[in-house]
């Protein structure tokens, strides 16, 4: 190596140097404790269960055995000239067969009850890339974006990190089930405002991530209005949107819009992903949805820094546009994840235990208020820390999703099999009957 | 479906500056020339008189040999019966620090294309969304907005969007000149960088590609040697993009930065110096996205590597390439005969083009050449080469690049790109410069 020299540290950018990255907060130390002593049902029996992670293991089979029936989906298999052009392949306009097929499926979701134009979606890697891309091209450094409580952990980072925007709270609680109420967004956009910060939009989740149910319409409806009223952009992330127990209990901000015949529309952008719904978060495949133009272009453009993979474009191009395939897996993972929080929610209720009435997503809304010493953050905390640590249960806190009630916790279902959720049922019940 | 949106009376309120600026750089006339081909692209029989792409600086030489190696190995792709009971894994793994087997394997391949003189520390390895994702990454980790980079010029035209747009750092061009073959000199290193003190501007860094896009040439050790001495004096970062290293198709070697603060000899804090790697040109897969930040800089790569979330690469694609460039014996056989063809289509281009006295500068490296038309301008100014090149485009019907888009200050050098189209192609290419350069055929050696 050469030799070093003796100099005053070069610095790095305050980005580089901020903790805005997130990973302080105590969402992640429970991961530390599950990556250090992972359960494993013959290996390590007495490890921790990881519940804090928002993956959908359940319907990998159906993906599997469409992969097994159809061997032409494999790269460079018998469609040689085929493998030149996908590994070229860089246009951000992305693959126009994928584009298609991913819209077409987004619609299957909606089961017809809105429509998507192969032409507006814009593919990123990751929604994480497709949430921090929209951050840049709606609001400037020092801006704000309005988000519902809970939300969320990754959103810290994502929205605010390298782009230098601020997230103010839009306070909910359990008294309406957590929604959004018209009150609370004012409440917020003000509070912006006394603080001297530029609101730029609302971004809501729907369904909701930690809440694990879907926005109402009138709210939905009321959500709109606010932002029209303030000339404002709304971002709706419906990354769970095929995760919702049944079909017809999703309302998408699409379908209001097309009520609306597109009156307003393009303050409105759409985000959307396959890493909950198809459960591959590896592919990293996300899509921005815009209803505006001049949004698209831009977001066209700037997706370069995160393209999807030429490779794997191809593959889910294939695979999204049998319709057969697909209207198959959206109804069998939704009977699956209804059956999953079916069990969860009987198996926390033996133990005494309430959650959010739930209708989607991949985790259930935990209380656990009548069950901490004083309704405050670090009871909250101490209750968690013994979760993790005692009961071996992964879970995350309420206030790691920025929840302004303390007591509530976020508890995943569906990255396990059902044998370990009964495990990690079965220690919540011991560690309650413990605590009484 | 098209939306019919109703407007209203209200204008939307604007987006953000980012957005609204023209830092996604597509306005420049870098472009004019692709939309020239978009429109009328050539082909042998559908399409003979169109416009043959010159502008791209793709590989396409090598393709067969990876088909080939994917045929052999159907374990590498998870949806084949051999692979698939990998589906599972591979699918939900997002860890951003990258499946291991992938980065050892970058590490491992990174040493074969330098000659195994110099090792790669799997850990160092960072994924970025391309080498576009991957330089944007540095420059957030290394920059504040306002905090200016040093870019050699003439230089890679996409790094004014890639470095500046979503960051706020501006680049300083440091001027190269045909008196010396564009090679880097201290001299213009210090000039620049003393002006920007001047200005109050605060220079964080110094930022090239090496091999260079698009001279095609290398630094060698002194020259590298020099601007690590450059570099550590004003105690600034070097950012070398080594995207190119696996092309060089003739002598000298290549010397990669990595070898240069290897060696005892050298001074250097080893904070300041970081990689840029992908594979899009080396091995011809840019759809892929594989970009690599590596960093001898432990809180770069912490950085870097949080930072990679927002373009990880598909783990899909990262389960293939770790099976892939582990393979030694095929990656020997990929770089020689890669090298190979590439210098047998340089030797052609370049010989043809000889022939009716166009020269190029001497290079040993890239996919493209820097082809030398100065004699062919009207005037020797920026309008005179805007002139020739849209001759260039509209009747000898070739999309090159003009060297104003690479900030070259001189004017009259085209990159003009020889690796990604086939020999016929090729050979029409040659035809149609030699007819434009010599209509009558004057100087044909026969």
């Amino acid at each position: 190596m050469a030799v070093g020299i003796e100099k005053p540290p070069v610095g790095l950018s305050r980005v580089a140097i901020s903790q805005t990255h997130g990973e302080n907060s105590p969402y992640f130390a429970g991961w530390k404790a599950y990556d250090e002593n992972p359960y494993d049902e013959i290996k390590n029996p007495s490890g921790v269960i990881q519940m804090g992670l928002a993956e959908n293991q359940v319907s990998f089979d159906l993906i599997e055995e469409y992969l097994k029936q159809h061997p032409e989906t494999s790269t460079g298999g018998d469609h040689n000239s085929n493998f030149r052009e996908n590994a070229l392949f860089q246009d951000y306009h992305g693959l126009p067969s994928f584009r298609k097929a991913l819209a077409s499926f987004m619609g299957q979701i909606r089961v017809g009850r809105a429509k998507f134009d192969p032409d507006r979606v814009v593919l990123t890697a990751g929604a994480t890339a497709a949430n921090e891309l929209l951050t840049f091209i709606l609001a400037d450094p020092g801006d704000a974006l309005l988000i519902p409580t809970p939300y969320y952990p990754g959103f810290d980072r994502d929205l605010r990190w390298r782009t230098g925007v601020k997230i103010v709270p839009i306070h909910c609680n359990s008294s309406n089930n957590f929604q959004v109420t018209r009150q609370a967004l004012e409440e917020a956009y003000n509070s912006a405002k006394a603080m001297n910060v530029r609101v730029r939009g609302v971004l809501i989740t729907n369904p909701s991530n930690p809440l694990g149910a879907t926005v109402q319409r009138q709210v939905l409806e009321d959500i709109l209005d606010f932002v029209t009223k303030k000339n404002i952009h709304l971002v709706s992330d419906e990354i769970y949107s095929g995760s919702t127990f049944s079909s017809s209990e999703f309302v998408s901000v699409a379908e209001i819009l097309e009520a609306r015949n597109y009156r307003e529309a393009e303050r409105v952008h759409i985000v959307y992903s396959l890493s909950k719904d198809l459960g591959l978060p590896g592919f990293r495949v996300g899509t921005i949805y815009s209803y505006n133009d001049k949004v698209m272009t831009t977001a066209r453009r700037m997706s370069s820094f995160s393209l999807v993979s030429s490779q794997t474009q191809q593959l889910l191009a294939t695979m999204l546009s049998d319709k057969k395939f697909t209207e198959n897996y959206i109804r069998t993972n939704r009977e699956r994840l209804r059956k999953r929080y079916d069990m969860i929610i009987e198996g926390l209720k033996k133990a005494g235990i309430e959650c959010l009435k739930g209708n989607a997503g991949l985790f259930c809304w935990m209380n656990l208020g009548p069950f901490l010493d004083k309704p405050t953050r670090e009871s909250e905390l101490v209750l968690w820390s013994s979760i993790v640590h005692e009961v071996k249960l992964n879970i995350s806190p309420g206030c790691s999703c920025h929840c302004s009630e303390p007591g509530w916790f976020r508890v995943c279902f569906a990255n396990m099999s059902e044998q370990t959720l009964e495990v990690a049922l079965k220690r919540i019940h011991d560690f309650i009957k413990k605590q009484r | 479906i098209t939306h019919s949106f109703l407007k209203t009376n209200r204008k939307m309120e604007n987006l953000s500056k980012i957005a609204t600026n023209d830092g996604h750089g597509e306005n420049s006339p870098y472009f004019d020339g692709w939309k020239a081909y978009d429109e009328n692209p050539y082909h042998p029989i559908n399409n003979p008189n169109g416009v043959i792409q010159m502008g791209l600086a793709e590989n396409q030489l090598s393709f067969d040999l990876i088909q080939e190696w994917i045929q052999k190995n159907p374990k590498a792709s998870i949806c084949t019966k051999e692979g698939i009971s990998s589906f599972k894994d591979i699918a939900i793994f997002q860890d951003y620090h990258g499946l291991p087997e992938f980065r050892h394997a970058m590490a491992k391949f990174m040493g074969q294309v330098r000659g195994n003189r110099v090792t790669f520390d799997p850990n160092r390895i960072v994924m970025g969304g391309g080498a576009t994702g991957a330089s944007e990454i540095l420059m957030f980790c290394l920059a504040d907005p306002g905090d200016a980079f040093l870019v050699p010029s003439p230089s890679y035209p996409a790094f004014d969007r890639d470095l500046r747009w979503r960051t706020g750092v501006p680049l300083i061009p440091v001027p190269c000149s045909s008196a010396n073959d564009f090679q880097l000199e201290r001299r213009a290193l210090e000039e620049a960088y003393k002006k920007a003190q001047q200005a109050n501007i605060k220079v964080k860094g110094l930022i090239l590609a090496n091999p260079s896009n698009p001279l095609g040439t290398l630094m060698n050790q002194d020259a590298l040697t020099t601007l690590v001495s450059f570099i550590n004096e004003k105690n600034i970062h070097l950012v070398c993009d080594e995207i190119y290293s696996a092309t060089i198709f003739r002598s000298p070697e290549f010397v990669s930065i990595s070898e240069v603060i290897h060696d005892p000899n050298v001074v250097c804090n080893k904070d300041l110096i970081h990689i840029l790697y992908s594979l899009s040109k080396d091995m011809g897969l840019p759809g892929f996205r594989v970009g690599i930040v590596y960093s001898y800089n432990d809180a770069v790569v912490a950085c870097a590597r949080k930072m990679s979330s927002f373009g990880l690469v598909s783990s899909q694609t990262q389960h293939l390439l770790a099976l892939m460039l582990s393979d030694e014996e095929f990656v020997a056989r990929f770089l020689e005969k890669n090298t190979k063809r590439l210098a047998k289509r340089h030797m052609l281009f370049t010989k043809g083009l000889e022939e009716v006295g166009i020269s190029c500068l001497r290079s040993n490296a890239g996919l493209f050449v820097w082809m030398d038309f100065r004699r062919l301008l009207s005037e020797p100014t920026l309008e005179g080469e805007m002139k020739l090149w849209r001759i260039i485009i509209n009747d000898v019907k070739l999309n090159v690049s003009p060297g104003s888009s690479f900030h070259c200050f001189e004017p009259g050098w085209f990159r003009v790109c020889f690796a990604n189209m086939d020999d016929h192609t090729m050979e029409v290419a040659i035809q149609k410069i030699r007819s434009f350069v010599d209509p009558k055929n004057e100087s044909l050696v026969k």
